[in-house]
């Protein structure tokens, strides 16, 4: 009866419509990967997708062959709420970027993640806003020059993972546009993940904040500064796949080593436990680049959904009360009858 | 009826074929819930009637203040009534901060029945009095009962054995026990409805009943004979058919419910607890079995957003607010202009700009509601102007919202919201069902192909298989509804826009009076929680001879296709409203009729008389 669904390629998820982000944009890389990703866990169009908020990063549902919601600035993750709660069979994808998640956003980014909706959030990060001509972002860092800081700014940067994990949210990864090797597997299992799950991107801004990430990014670089976490998996890293983090002993913080250095042995390195929020807590606030950029799943620990509770008190209400009809709440509490 | 009031002779008097009752009290007082169980009283006597609870915006205002006086007025009748009554005839006073913010409405030789329990020196400080006036002979225009209502409740009660603070709420029982005789009202409904609401505590059920039952004795006992008359108010001539009472808040809710079932789709209610609009999330909140999926959203913007992405994926998206949160839901309303996805906004108004006064009504928001947005952004907008009318009104709004694909404001307010009257039960099965469709068809298909009839987009929702396509808020091209930043384009589908909206008159009735002629002398127009003082005005004013008519507007925008031709045959206009003259410019740049405003913004409704005055005036009669 059910005739298996042809097998969609990468190629099957894009659109015909001219992709207008700068020639050079990271922003092309990740849309790649999540046409691979896509193709991968076998993604049906026509049940998937895509909401944006405003920025470059939130173009991207144009480019999709999906169903797709080019909504306003900041607010992807309510639209993304009401769509998963009318039809919680769908799979939708948030892209938002630095400025419209953290910025305009910020309160609707908490919440969705807070509720744990299952959606999967991609937050493109170039530290800049794009669109609006290069000023500086909620995470830019500080003494950012932009056309509205021309002194460099002030204010603190903020860490998209850190305010996920404060947040609430139960699944957090980090990667790279163009980590095209990992990226589409980190997610599938952002994907594969029951509530919300937050996957930051590294993302360069080619035209306003061209190298930004470049110290790990640099593919010469990027062995001795990126450290990509695996469950289960003692966390090295470097060339020769000797650096490690340990816990530094005596504290609760983490520490760079190298294995068969100051007596340093393979088991001291620290295996990575995806489930522990405490480690998650450690490795998304590493800074660079006195450590690696820490990239990857750091955190997974899934917890009931809120689309699944909102259901089951419908279908609580529906039990209880079964046989009601409009009629009959019209006519309950005190009525009389005029002849 | 045993003891009857003398039937009055002179003009004012005449109106005790319908009486005027206000309670007012500390907001601990439950003065509420007197005034709402002696609606339901009056209501199952077969009276036509209308109230008008009046509360404080503090939860917990400081005991005896002024500012902390909670009032609920009844207006009820053998006639119809309209309004919750000008001038009360009678006032019930709990304590002196009462007495004071109320005293100047009651009419001269009414009622006043004040509880000396609490009229003592700390209350006269607080209340802003220097002597007791009860005393002072302040209130020689009036005819006075001071009881200690205190004193008398704690006797009744005494033998519940209740803390003293538990023994002193069931006053407002003895003082609705007395007020019960006073018009010979039942009290059986109230013992039913106590013995339900305190079914935990049955002690503290019993005691209550006590205080009602010892109120009305006290009153029976003859205790007061001479000195209180009481009057005899026969059963209105409504309409036959069954009957409940109904509040604003209620009949929103009842009609998003009735509207989903015609419309064949579940409701999706996202909000943002706001006053006076929260009431509409609450009786949603608890009708689950229908399908009503509520979401109390993070803030305004969210809960519009959620709501037009409940739509998007094929629900009816609803999102209420009052004005402030309309403001924060200005560019999600756009974008649901742009997209062209059904949505039902409503607007319990209440007194602003900004905080305003939250607690009190007003007209305000009808700029913001027709003009109110970035860009060419038009919308329908509709105004229900009465509580019952919101029943219909929002199957109108959640009706026009689907089949033009299109957000439409509802517009209610703080008075509409709150206040009770009678209701006829509608036959919901003599509603006219307007089932979905949702595009499902391949061939020829673009999300922004639209009915050459009605402009309407077709409705595709995720999960439909093979017609993947992208909306957004950048203009898209008529032909295809890719994002087109063509100049051409855009011109058109702006019209286009204007035009579906515009062309919503031709389904909408037509304007006809409520009351009086199609052409005259005077047209009184109104819209939404005016209208009961305007259709009694303007019946009054007729009975005397005027030739005035009350032309009550339900649709705002467009407005109804016959209304400039209706306006152009009176000779004089006058547009009452409780703001600056919103609807009177609206009136004035569509038709260029040189219409007159009557503008209260007082955050009270409009009295009877002010309305009669203004027709009087006007007609120079
Ligand atoms: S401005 Fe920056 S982020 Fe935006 S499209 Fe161009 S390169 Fe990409």
């Amino acid at each position: 009866m059910n005739e298996p669904l042809p097998k969609l390629l990468p190629k099957d998820f894009a659109t015909d419509q001219e992709v207008r982000w700068c020639p050079g944009c990271g922003d092309y890389a990740i849309l790649r990967g999540v046409q691979k990703a896509l193709a991968d866990i076998g993604a049906r169009p026509e049940t998937t997708v895509f909401i944006s908020g405003i920025g470059c990063s939130s173009r991207f549902p144009y480019y999709m062959a999906t169903y797709g919601f080019h909504t306003i600035h900041g607010r992807a993750p309510s639209f993304a709420t009401g769509i998963k709660l009318v039809n919680p069979k769908l799979d939708v994808w948030i892209v938002t970027g630095d400025g419209d998640g953290l910025s305009i956003g910020g309160n609707h980014l908490l919440h969705v993640l807070r509720r744990n909706v299952d959606v999967q959030i991609l937050l493109f990060n170039n530290e800049i806003y794009g669109l609006t001509k290069g000023q500086y972002s909620p995470t830019s860092k500080i003494g950012t020059r932009s056309p509205s800081t021309p002194m460099g700014s002030v204010d603190a940067p903020l860490s998209p993972c850190s305010f996920a994990l404060g947040a609430g949210a139960r699944f957090i990864a980090r990667s790279i546009d163009t980590a095209q090797k990992q990226l589409p597997d980190l997610l599938a299992r952002a994907h594969a993940h029951k509530g919300a799950s937050f996957v930051e991107i590294y993302q360069n801004c080619i035209v306003y904040n061209d190298g930004v990430f470049e110290a790990f990014t640099d593919k010469a670089l990027a062995a001795d500064s990126q450290i990509w976490v695996e469950h289960g998996k003692p966390m090295l890293y470097g060339k020769d796949g000797k650096k490690g983090l340990r816990l530094k002993p005596g504290t609760l913080e983490l520490e760079v080593v190298a294995v068969g250095e100051n007596g340093v042995s393979p088991s001291d390195i620290l295996v990575h436990d995806e489930t522990n929020k405490t480690l998650a807590h450690l490795l998304i606030n590493l800074e660079r680049p006195k450590f690696p950029a820490v990239l990857g799943v750091i955190y997974c620990n899934p917890a009931a959904e809120y689309e699944e509770a909102v259901e089951a008190q419908m279908e609580a209400a529906r039990t209880a009360k079964s046989g009601a009809s409009l009629e009959k709440v019209l006519k309950s509490g005190r009525t009389w009858v005029v002849e | 009826m045993n003891v009857i009031a003398a039937v009055p002779h002179d003009r004012e008097m005449r109106e005790l074929e319908s009486v005027v009752v206000r309670f007012a009290g500390d907001s601990g007082d439950g003065m509420q819930l007197t005034g709402s169980q002696f609606t339901v009283a009056t209501a199952l006597e077969g009276s036509d009637l209308a109230t008008f609870p009046d509360f404080p915006a503090e939860i917990r205002a400081p005991v005896g203040t002024t500012y902390g006086v909670s009032a609920f007025q009844i207006n009820f009748g053998s006639s119809r009534v309209l309004t919750a009554g000008d001038a009360p005839d009678v006032l019930v006073a709990m304590n002196p901060a009462a007495l004071k913010v109320n005293i100047g409405d009651l009419r001269a030789g009414g009622l006043l029945v004040v509880d000396t329990g609490s009229f003592n020196e700390r209350n006269f400080q607080k209340a802003g009095y220097e002597a007791n006036p009860l005393t002072d002979n302040s209130l020689a225009a009036y005819q006075v009962l001071s009881i200690d209502m205190s004193a008398m409740t704690l006797e009744a009660v005494k033998s519940f054995e209740l803390s003293q603070k538990e023994a002193l709420r069931c006053k407002n029982m003895w003082t609705l026990g007395l007020t019960l005789w006073m018009f010979g009202r039942p009290r059986q409904p109230i013992v039913e409805w106590l013995k339900a609401k305190f079914a935990k505590r049955p002690d503290i059920a019993e005691a209550n009943i006590a205080a009602l039952n010892a109120g009305h004795a006290y009153g029976e006992t003859a205790e007061l004979s001479g000195q209180v008359k009481r009057y005899a108010i026969g059963k209105a001539s409504l309409e036959p058919g069954l009957y409940r009472t109904v509040t604003g808040g209620q009949a929103l809710a009842w009609g998003l419910v009735a509207a989903s079932e015609l419309a064949k789709l579940p409701i999706f209610f996202g909000s943002y607890p706001i006053t006076p609009a929260s009431p509409v999330l609450h009786h949603l909140a608890s009708m689950k079995e229908f399908g009503v999926m509520t979401f109390q959203a993070e803030d305004e913007i969210a809960a519009i957003c959620s709501a037009i992405g409940a739509s998007y994926a094929g629900a009816l998206g609803v999102t209420s607010s009052s004005g402030p949160g309309i403001a924060l839901k200005g560019e999600a309303i756009g974008l649901a202009i742009a997209t062209e996805l059904p949505l039902v906004i409503l607007n319990t108004q209440r007194a602003g700009p900004s905080t305003g006064l939250p607690t009190k009504t007003e007209q305000s928001d009808l700029y913001q509601a027709v003009y109110g947005r970035n860009g060419d952004a038009p919308m329908p907008v509709l105004a229900a102007a009465t509580p019952a009318d919101c029943f219909n009104m929002a199957i109108e709004a959640a009706r026009l919202a689907v089949k033009y694909m299109t957000p439409v404001m509802l517009l209610s307010d703080g008075y509409i919201a709150n206040a009770a009257e009678p209701w006829k039960l509608p036959d919901l099965k003599s509603l006219k069902p307007f089932p979905v469709t949702f595009r499902t068809e391949k061939e020829g298909f673009h999300p922004f192909l639209r009915d050459p009839k009605t402009l309407a987009r077709v409705w595709a929702v995720p999960g439909t298989p093979g017609l993947q396509h992208r909306i957004g808020g950048i203009e898209r091209n008529y032909d295809s509804g890719h994002i087109s930043y063509d100049a051409a384009n855009h011109q058109r589908m702006t019209e286009t826009r204007r035009n579906k909206v515009l062309g919503i008159a031709n389904d909408i009735p037509l304007q006809t009076t409520e009351s009086g002629n199609s052409s005259g002398k005077l047209a009184v127009v109104g819209w939404g929680s005016t209208y009961g003082a305007i259709e009694q005005a303007v019946r009054r004013a007729r009975k005397d001879g005027l030739d005035v008519s009350h032309i009550h507007l339900r649709y705002i925008w467009p407005l109804p296709r016959n209304l400039g031709e209706l306006l152009r045959g009176f000779e004089k206009v006058i547009v009452p409203e409780m703001n600056t003259g919103q609807l009177l410019t609206v009136l004035r740049s569509e038709y260029l009729v040189p219409a007159q405003g009557l503008n209260k913004i007082s955050g009270q409704p409009f009295k009877i008389a002010d309305i009669l005055a203004a027709i009087h005036q006007t007609l120079g009669a």
